[in-house]
């Protein structure tokens, strides 16, 4: 049989066994959400569509912690750390090279380049001297720490890179923002309705691309790995290449965030990467449903919805509730809100099912037998 | 020739010798069985032989080859798999997941979708097949491991007690799957408790005891062997 062609075979696995959601209703629904959202600038000013894009920035690095913690079972503290590092870096080569001929385009490149090969080294030190479970965490969390302490003290003159100073605990500002080249003047992005397109555009390119990437083989094994790490390694797998790639792929993506995020705002702090900066994308990840991408994504932007509704009402209080939202979730929906709500229905279904069998499946089992068993399994 | 060899293995913890120089050869095509009272070092020889631990001296042959360094997933790749003790499943997954995680190797596509239902046939998990794996019976579970660890289509198949806490019907029904197997050109080593288990495949026996092979040979001239008997009473098993 004719092997599909590469374009094919991606395709098919926007579906399979590691997402939620699928068929055309699925398609559908995504089809006029991705409408929906395309049409919202129409409906509101240019300022109010710019601060919506603060929304978007963040999805890359919850979608990235979903794939290193969900699926791939590593819990990381160092999606901000590197969300601050690519950040900092667009920071200073925009500075320094300024933002004519698309230097911008290539300072997202070189950033993001930055995090993803400092992900590489940690996660090379993490994962091939096999630091997992707790120690994970912990040691990801120092990282992210040790980068806070440090760029906070950069107060002084001498701290700079090239033109660009680093500014301790106020941080790097007046970067500028991101910049396409045009025939006829260069479009810069700011906060604006074009800004808003590429974002969106941006994160249904790497929500779809994720869906691939955990539908191959890579995510079969990503998951084999958070299931059972020494079958898998018994399938011939080597179980620390793999955490690695994942690592490093989640990484990038927080990088993006951090890039996207200092271009939308052009300030990068180093609070960005505190302790209270690196829990959050724990809570959005783990309320939204940390094993399946849409639940990540869609609980990712209702919480921090919802934490923009109550930061009117004061931070600290915002916080508390993050706090509480994330034990309640730990304790009544491991799974995430949204992944288990997702699953109610079928749940129910097969609950009304065994109730009206009355008999479940205990008993069907114990006279199974492999068919090898000449004699049906000696019954 | 020899499928698989080790010579004088040995593995200490601290001052502990669990394996005390372990000379044991498989021939190619046979179903070798390893038994031995608790702590005779069974799961530690097996853990040597698959590469979790490193052992503290001596050396592993496999297929003519020296794999004492070798990691263990490259010996996995080389044709020796295993089943474990306690069954070693992807218990969130589907039993077709399952396989097909261990499938992916080789197959994929329509003829992975083939294999899976080939296997599914063979396990008797058909109707199972979109169950999630930690659903299953217990004795599903373990066939379900059996049944990945030979979608790697090995020339070595390790079964750490393959029928643990299986009923009677399905321990027979296992030893006869086991049988199959080795028609099919499969070296077995399988440690194993159950000695009406051991009695219906073994060609060969090994009786591990302190580290070392304490006897060996079929299983009537081991169950003769009065040391044995004395080592397995002293332990307060009767029912070799």
């Amino acid at each position: 049989m004719a092997r599909p062609g590469l374009p094919v075979r991606l395709l098919r696995r926007l579906e399979g066994p590691q997402t939620m959601g699928r068929g055309p209703l699925f398609w559908l629904g995504f089809l006029a959400v991705v409408a929906l959202a395309a049409l919202y600038p129409l409906t509101a000013d240019g300022y109010t569509v710019g601060n919506t894009i603060y929304f978007f920035n963040w999805c890359f690095m919850a979608l990235g912690l979903c794939l290193i913690w969900g699926y791939g079972g590593a819990l990381s503290f160092g999606q901000t750390a590197f969300f601050g590092l690519a950040g900092y870096g667009y920071g200073i080569v925009t500075l320094n090279l300024g933002a004519a001929h698309g230097l911008t385009l290539l300072a997202v490149v070189c950033a993001v380049a930055a995090a993803s090969a400092f992900a590489a080294v940690l996660g090379y030190f993490l994962f091939f001297g096999r630091i997992g479970g707790v120690f994970l965490g912990i040691v990801t969390l120092s990282v992210t720490l040790v980068f806070e302490r440090f760029m906070a003290q950069t107060a002084g003159p001498e701290w700079h890179v090239g033109v660009a100073r680093l500014n301790g605990f106020n941080g790097m500002s007046g970067m500028p923002p991101l910049t396409i080249p045009w025939p006829g003047g260069d479009i810069a992005l700011f906060p604006d309705v074009p800004l808003y397109y590429v974002v969106l555009a941006l994160l249904v390119v790497v929500y779809l691309g994720l869906r691939i990437l955990v539908n191959s083989r890579f995510g079969n094994v990503l998951v084999a790995i958070r299931e059972n790490p020494l079958r898998a390694t018994m399938l011939g797998y080597d179980v620390r290449r793999y955490q690695l790639g994942g690592f490093v792929i989640g990484a990038a993506l927080a990088g993006l965030s951090g890039v996207l995020y200092t271009a939308w705002g052009q300030y990068i702090t180093p609070s960005s990467m505190g302790i209270t900066a690196a829990a959050l994308p724990i809570v959005w990840v783990a309320v939204g449903g940390r094993a399946d991408l849409t639940a990540t994504l869609l609980g990712t932007l209702s919480v921090l919805a919802g934490f923009q509704l109550l930061t009117v009402y004061g931070s600290q209080y915002a916080l508390v509730v993050m706090g509480l939202l994330l034990v309640l979730t730990v304790l009544l929906a491991p799974e995430g809100l949204i992944a288990g709500l997702a699953r109610l229905p079928g749940r129910l279904a097969r609950r009304g099912r065994q109730n009206g069998n009355g008999n479940g499946n205990g008993n069907g089992n114990a006279n199974g037998s492999p068919n090898a068993n000449p004699n049906g399994g000696g019954a | 020739m020899n499928l698989l060899e080790t010579r004088d293995l040995q593995k200490h913890f601290g001052g502990l010798h669990v394996t005390a120089g372990v000379n044991l050869a498989l021939a190619q095509g046979e179903i070798h069985c390893l038994i031995g009272p608790n702590g005779a070092g069974k799961s530690t020889l097996f853990k040597l032989i698959l590469g979790e631990y490193a052992p503290s001296g001596g050396s592993i042959w496999y297929g003519g080859d020296d794999i004492t360094g070798l990691a263990p997933h490259l010996r996995i790749r080389r044709g020796i798999s295993v089943k474990f003790q306690v069954p070693g499943i992807f218990a969130a997954l589907s039993v077709r997941q399952n396989l097909a995680i261990a499938l992916q190797h080789h197959l994929e596509g329509h003829s992975m979708a083939e294999e899976i239902e080939r296997l599914l046939e063979y396990l008797n998990l058909r109707s199972e097949a979109a169950q999630r794996a930690g659903n299953l019976s217990h004795g599903q579970k373990q066939w379900l491991e059996i049944g990945m660890a030979i979608s790697l289509k090995p020339r070595l198949l390790l079964l750490d007690e393959p029928t643990a806490g299986m009923s009677p019907e399905e321990t027979h029904a296992t030893g006869e799957m086991v049988k199959d197997l080795n028609a099919r050109g499969m070296t077995v080593l399988a440690v194993e408790h159950d000695m009406a288990f051991v009695r219906q495949v073994a060609s060969r026996v090994s009786v591990l005891h302190f580290g070392r092979i304490f006897a060996q040979g079929t299983i009537d001239e081991v169950t003769a062997d009065e040391r044995v008997a004395e080592i397995y009473l002293g332990q307060g098993h009767h029912h070799v």
